[in-house]
């Protein structure tokens, strides 16, 4: 502790220099962090979603929705015990500038299909009797400062005009994967309105046994196909890793690209610590001449610079950390639960520690192993 | 038994194909509480004689004691620790660390010490006030003149009340008034403090001050003189 100030004194000698160097470092990680953060919540979201839950889709395209009637045939294949089913509504509200996303759910079948959506059981009630009525996340409460009983107004885009719902719950999700910031209101809504053009964009099951799954599927599959809307059956599990491999590559490009940063800012922190050192050739011979031993001078250098890499990670990091809490930062629900999860923190920290090792060490080097006597003679 | 006995040392130095030999069996002693002036011309070996007792280079063949310590024999992290302990140096261009103030720089030395904080502070202090320099303790190089860097250079050199001080041309580069304090300073430092000091010099009034005068010329000592301390 007592060589900090030294320490210190040395970071504030070109403080722009020291803060241009660890703010790239710390875009550096914060853009490292997010990118990961992207491939994580990919990959979370076909984690945690259920096994006995399955998605039937149209065949051609997610976009396309099928008949209404395949809800009563998709009840009777062997092993699905209950059916719901959901359509991408496509509002915008106020000025649009926040996107979430909205669906039209059959309100009783889908809440039992996701017990993970907690909702008050006199919230649930009110909503499931009002048509109207509109269930929200609390990220969306926090976005807009909305709250039970408030009316919204949103402005249909593949529906078009305006639609008011009042809100009647607030759900919390019982893991941050599912995410907060999704609306969800009644089919019966939208149908009314839009009767000739609305029906089920996809349609949830729930299965008695995980292990009938490819079954059920090959099932309801066969049974369709020969058919106008032809059908395309899978886990949820299934579907989510479906919807991450839509984005290509993802872990592979936003690995790829976080690297490159990180190895770009590693030549820029390298070479503004060798510049440093160079700057104080002589003041490591004084320091050596006092008494300074090479593995102190070797020591001081790597704090340096440990210092530098460690501030810019905090800064980098926790900036990652915080954005998607203090903004409200969201995918629309199209990455339910954002966020920096302890192993990217911990990958992140350790990227932060190999450039203070890779940064350092060649001008700690370079300085430990100073010829004094011809530093000397060059200053005098 | 002297304080630094130099026995027989050869130094040379390579340079690009070249031997080039600093001195030949050169043999001297320095004894406690003595004040020496070597002087000589430029490339006669006075800094290299330096450095040699300072442990900052070796010697091709011969020895160095310093207080009875074998310098010449000592690893690179002995010597360190050694010249931290034994050892205080005072360049020609002061050679403070820009970023850090007067106390700061004094300071330094005693951060390789086991004291505490308060004991390192009121050694500072005391340093500081020798070389009258109490009230210019927060004061950075860049604030201060010529001769007041190299008091505190001084001061710096003194704190861990080192048995030897070597100075290298320490007025070379002040004006004659701040010439006079430091000179001043330094027979303070020996007379009151009974500190050994070596000093190279170009010039003859600093070496006047010194009690024993060396000329050295291409690395061989021509001529000893007891100098008139005035």
């Amino acid at each position: 502790m007592k060589f900090l100030p030294l320490v210190l004194a040395n970071l504030k000698r070109h403080m722009l220099r020291t803060a241009l160097t660890i703010c790239s470092v710390a875009l550096a990680l914060f853009l490292f962090a997010s990118l990961r953060t992207v491939s994580t919540t990919l990959a979370s979201g076909s984690e945690v979603s259920s096994a006995s839950r399955m998605i039937t889709q149209n065949a051609t395209a997610f976009v396309i929705p099928l008949p209404q009637s395949y809800a009563t045939r998709l009840g009777s294949i062997p092993h699905v015990q209950a059916v719901t089913w959901a359509n991408w509504f496509g509002g915008k509200y106020g000025d649009g500038k926040k996107f979430f996303a909205q669906f039209a759910v059959e309100p009783e079948s889908y809440l039992k299909m996701y017990p993970e959506f907690q909702i008050p059981e006199d919230q649930k009630q009110a909503f499931l009797k009002e048509r109207s009525a509109a269930i929200v996340g609390e990220g969306l409460v926090r976005a807009f400062g909305w709250k039970v009983g408030d009316n919204v107004t949103m402005q249909g885009t593949i529906f078009p005009g305006d639609w008011t719902f009042t809100i009647r719950g607030i759900y919390h999700p019982s893991q941050k994967e599912y995410g907060d910031d999704s609306f969800m209101f009644h089919y019966d809504y939208l149908y009314e309105r839009e009767r000739d053009r609305v029906t089920p964009g996809w349609f949830i099951l729930k299965i008695d046994d995980p292990n009938a799954a490819p079954l059920v599927a090959k099932t309801i599959d066969d049974e369709f196909r020969n058919s106008s809307a032809p059908t395309k059956t899978g886990t949820e599990k299934a579907f989510a890793a479906g919807f991450a491999s839509m984005w290509g590559n993802v872990n592979l490009l936003m690995s790829t690209i976080g690297m490159a940063v990180v190895f770009a800012i590693l030549l820029v922190t390298a070479n503004a610590m060798m510049m440093n050192q160079r700057e104080r050739t002589s003041e490591v011979a004084v320091m050596k001449t006092v008494g300074f031993s090479d593995a102190r001078v070797f020591g001081l250098i790597i704090v340096e610079a440990a210092l530098i890499s460690m501030t810019g990670a905090a800064l980098g990091l926790g900036g990652a950390i915080l954005l998607p809490i203090v903004t409200g930062f969201g995918t629309g629900g199209f990455l339910p639960g954002f966020h920096v999860t302890p192993g990217t923190a911990l990958v992140g920290g350790s990227i932060a520690l190999l450039l203070t090792v890779a940064s350092g060490i060649v001008p700690a080097w370079q300085a430990a192993k100073l010829p004094v006597v011809q530093a000397l003679r060059r200053v005098e | 038994m002297a304080l630094v006995e130099i026995r027989e040392v050869d130094k040379s130095f390579k340079r690009e194909a070249q031997t080039v030999d600093v001195y030949h069996g050169l043999t001297i002693d320095f004894e406690q509480g003595s004040y020496t002036a070597l002087m000589g011309p430029s490339g006669s070996g006075k800094s290299t004689l330096l450095n040699l007792v300072a442990g900052l280079d070796k010697p091709t063949r011969g020895t160095v004691r310093v207080n009875g310590a074998e310098v010449s024999a000592m690893t690179a992290s002995q010597l360190a620790d050694w010249r931290a302990r034994t050892i205080g140096f005072v360049f020609q261009s002061y050679n403070l660390l820009p970023v850090l103030t007067a106390r700061q720089n004094v300071e330094l030395p005693l951060l390789l010490t086991n004291l505490r904080k308060a004991e390192r502070a009121e050694r500072t202090a005391i340093a500081l006030d020798v070389v009258g320099l109490a009230d210019r303790m927060d004061h950075f190089p860049r604030q201060l003149s010529g001769g007041q860097e190299q008091r505190v250079a001084i001061a710096r050199a003194i704190v861990a009340d080192p048995v030897l001080i070597l100075l290298d041309e320490p007025t070379g580069q002040l004006d004659a008034k701040s010439s006079e304090e430091v000179l001043d300073l330094m027979r303070r430092l020996n007379e009151e403090f009974h500190k050994t000091i070596m000093m190279v010099t170009h010039d003859a009034r600093a070496a006047a001050q010194a009690r024993r005068v060396l000329h050295l010329e291409k690395g061989v000592l021509l001529e000893r003189e007891e100098a008139v301390v005035s």
